[in-house]
């Protein structure tokens, strides 16, 4: 093996370590933050009774969760009962390998030791734990393998229960799946690469692309909340309807396991908004004043990139703690009547946008062409929200539009339209014959 | 259509998504900074609350306490009224008459895990003895330890409960 290769293997494994450390125990500590946040919403301390503040009960958790017992229920598929929240562990962690969480870091070394031999790394080290070159398809590929752990979970577990929650996530999950998948689209036509580093370096030309794309950041970020199984779509597990849904079987460490992915995602989710709207690590004008490699520029952009990130994890946290649960015929309507639709349009919108700019009015400056979406998205976020915002959009779409049919049928009959809701309410019996008879 | 979801038709003005949605994460928000509601249990107690806010009711009714009088005895003249009203039948009592002819407590004992905290007792009580307290921690490593004697019931030092006056409801 080449003293290179060895160097290359050595600081990656070293990254692989540090990161894998880090996500572990930052999702440990997000389950603390999750219960902290929701006591100070709701005008409580939340927990404080193991170390200070608090800050031993993830450790506490996890040894109770080691300690409990493991339950299997009779007639349970063994096998997959097991298997499933690995299944649905191993994605989520494996997210994070492939994001660039701080700038390129330029390391020279040459040393050798006693048994290993010689080790030698030279020039910039991107401060990611694989600089995979289609990064950002392995993010879409992997994070729809972790459905796969869910829906097995939820069918080995011979529960009606867990069926259900099961079936729920994949529908869910699988409709919500085409919409982020479309809303991403856009950030390749204005990147031109799947590379994480080069999306980012087209951030650092241009403008951060939440400004130039900002409709696909909202339906990123929405389709990431259904992605993630969190509230306002948490109808996988909703509790009132089905205990836990898909993990209503699932004891201990098992149960645990499902639970850390579920955070693992959103730490994924967050990283991947980080990324691809708000410039991953880069800050702009930091090249100016820092020199390009060096540790201290290594340092600043990690802590804007975690700060950001931690933005949006507290962000889906606040949604959680503030909206009710989606009912499932309004989140399918949401999904495939809104989100896709609205994704595809906005597809075609801006490969027109960009064409024009680019090739008709010749505008060649990153940032001009940028600004110039920009422009167009405030007009079209202006339009997508008040039509958002008009409700019957999602619910109450389908009743209105009968309702209307036949009011339109009768009036051509000649006969008055059928009294709104509130009018058959205000005269009791009125319509109650009808419904009876 | 098939299947039939029932949908009710909203006044469409008043539906809204993105408002109720920034209307309701601002008041998520704002509650983050709130004063916190929770009484640290352990560490802030009801007793020496010093704000006032979760200070016990003075009608609150708990741990039974015998008062005494300047000598140090128990007011008790062993009339025999609180077993008697007693609902749950936790109280014990067996007279005694010294050489003067009062009378006397021989043994006292209240059960309180038979007690239901009625306040009957202290009701009842011509000498105002026996009271319920504005008290509430009562855990005992052992099930004999519930049983109080006379002279636990004397060393009780916390605040006697004022029990509701019918004539006076608001206690004014």
């Amino acid at each position: 093996m080449s003293p290179e290769m060895k160097g290359f293997l050595l600081v990656s494994v070293i990254k692989m370590l540090a990161v894998f450390t880090v996500i572990l125990v930052g999702v440990a500590l997000l389950t603390l933050m999750e219960r902290k946040v929701a006591g100070w919403m709701q005008n409580r301390p939340g927990p404080n009774r193991v170390g200070p503040f608090g800050l031993l009960q993830p450790a506490a958790d996890g040894l109770k969760n080691i300690l409990k017992e493991e339950t299997l229920p009779a007639e349970a598929n063994r096998g997959l009962f097991l298997l499933a929240p690995a299944l649905s562990f191993i994605p989520a962690l494996m997210l994070s390998a492939v994001i660039p969480f701080a700038a390129p870091w330029r390391m020279d070394f040459d040393f050798t030791l006693p048994v290993l031999g010689r080790f030698v790394h030279q020039g910039f080290m991107p401060m990611v734990v694989a600089d995979v070159p289609v990064g950002f398809l392995f993010v879409l590929a992997v994070s729809s393998m972790g459905i796969y752990g869910i829906a097995l979970a939820g069918w080995a577990s011979n529960s009606k229960y867990s069926l259900l929650g099961g079936l729920r996530a994949s529908a869910q999950m699988i409709s919500y799946e085409v919409a982020m998948g479309m809303s991403l689209i856009p950030v390749l036509l204005l990147s031109g690469n799947v590379s994480f580093s080069r999306i980012i370096a087209e951030q650092q030309a241009g403008l951060w692309f939440v400004a130039p794309l900002f409709l696909s950041f909202f339906i990123f970020l929405v389709s990431g909340f259904a992605e993630t199984n969190r509230l306002p779509f948490d109808l996988p597990e909703a509790e009132s309807e089905l205990i836990a849904g898909y993990h209503t079987e699932y004891s201990a460490m098992k149960f645990s396991m499902f639970f850390i992915a579920e955070y693992a995602n959103v730490v994924t989710v967050a990283m991947m908004v980080t990324t691809l709207f708000f410039g991953g690590w880069d800050i702009p004008g930091l090249r100016g004043w820092l020199a390009e490699g060096s540790g201290l520029a290594v340092l600043v952009s990690f802590v804007k990139f975690f700060l950001v990130m931690f933005f949006w994890i507290f962000f889906v946290m606040w949604i959680r703690w503030t909206l009710p649960r989606f009912r499932y015929d309004q989140l399918m309507a949401l999904g495939w009547k809104v989100l896709l639709p609205v994704a595809l349009a906005y597809i075609m919108i801006t490969a027109i946008a960009i064409y024009v700019l680019e090739y008709v009015l010749g505008v060649t400056d990153r940032r001009w062409l940028m600004g110039g979406l920009t422009v167009l998205n405030l007009v079209l976020a202006v339009i997508f929200f008040w039509l958002l915002d008009r409700g019957t959009i999602v619910s109450g779409s389908v009743a209105r539009r009968e309702r209307l049919l036949a009011d339109a049928a009768r009036r051509r009959q000649g006969a008055a339209p059928q009294p709104s809701y509130a009018a058959r309410e205000a005269v009791p019996g009125a319509s109650r014959a009808t419904v009876t008879g | 259509m098939a299947i039939g979801v029932k949908v009710l038709s909203r006044p469409e003005r008043q539906v809204s998504y993105v408002r109720a949605t920034l209307k309701g994460m601002a008041l998520t928000f704002k509650h983050m900074f709130q004063p916190r509601v929770t009484q640290e249990y352990p560490e802030e107690k009801s007793y020496d609350d010093v704000r006032g806010t979760y200070q016990l009711a003075p009608r609150w009714r708990g741990t039974h306490r015998m008062l005494t009088d300047e000598q140090g005895r128990s007011k008790c003249v062993a009339c025999g009224l609180c077993p008697q009203i007693c609902p749950s039948n936790c109280i014990k009592l067996v007279p005694g008459e010294d050489e003067q002819g009062n009378r006397y407590p021989l043994i006292y004992e209240i059960d309180e895990f038979r007690c239901i905290f009625c306040g009957y007792c202290q009701e009842v009580c011509p000498e105002e003895a026996i009271h319920v307290g504005q008290h509430y921690e009562n855990a005992e490593y052992d099930r004999a330890r519930f049983v109080y004697d006379l002279e636990r019931l004397q060393s009780q030092t916390h605040a006697v409960s004022t029990l509701w006056d019918p004539s006076d409801p608001k206690g004014e």
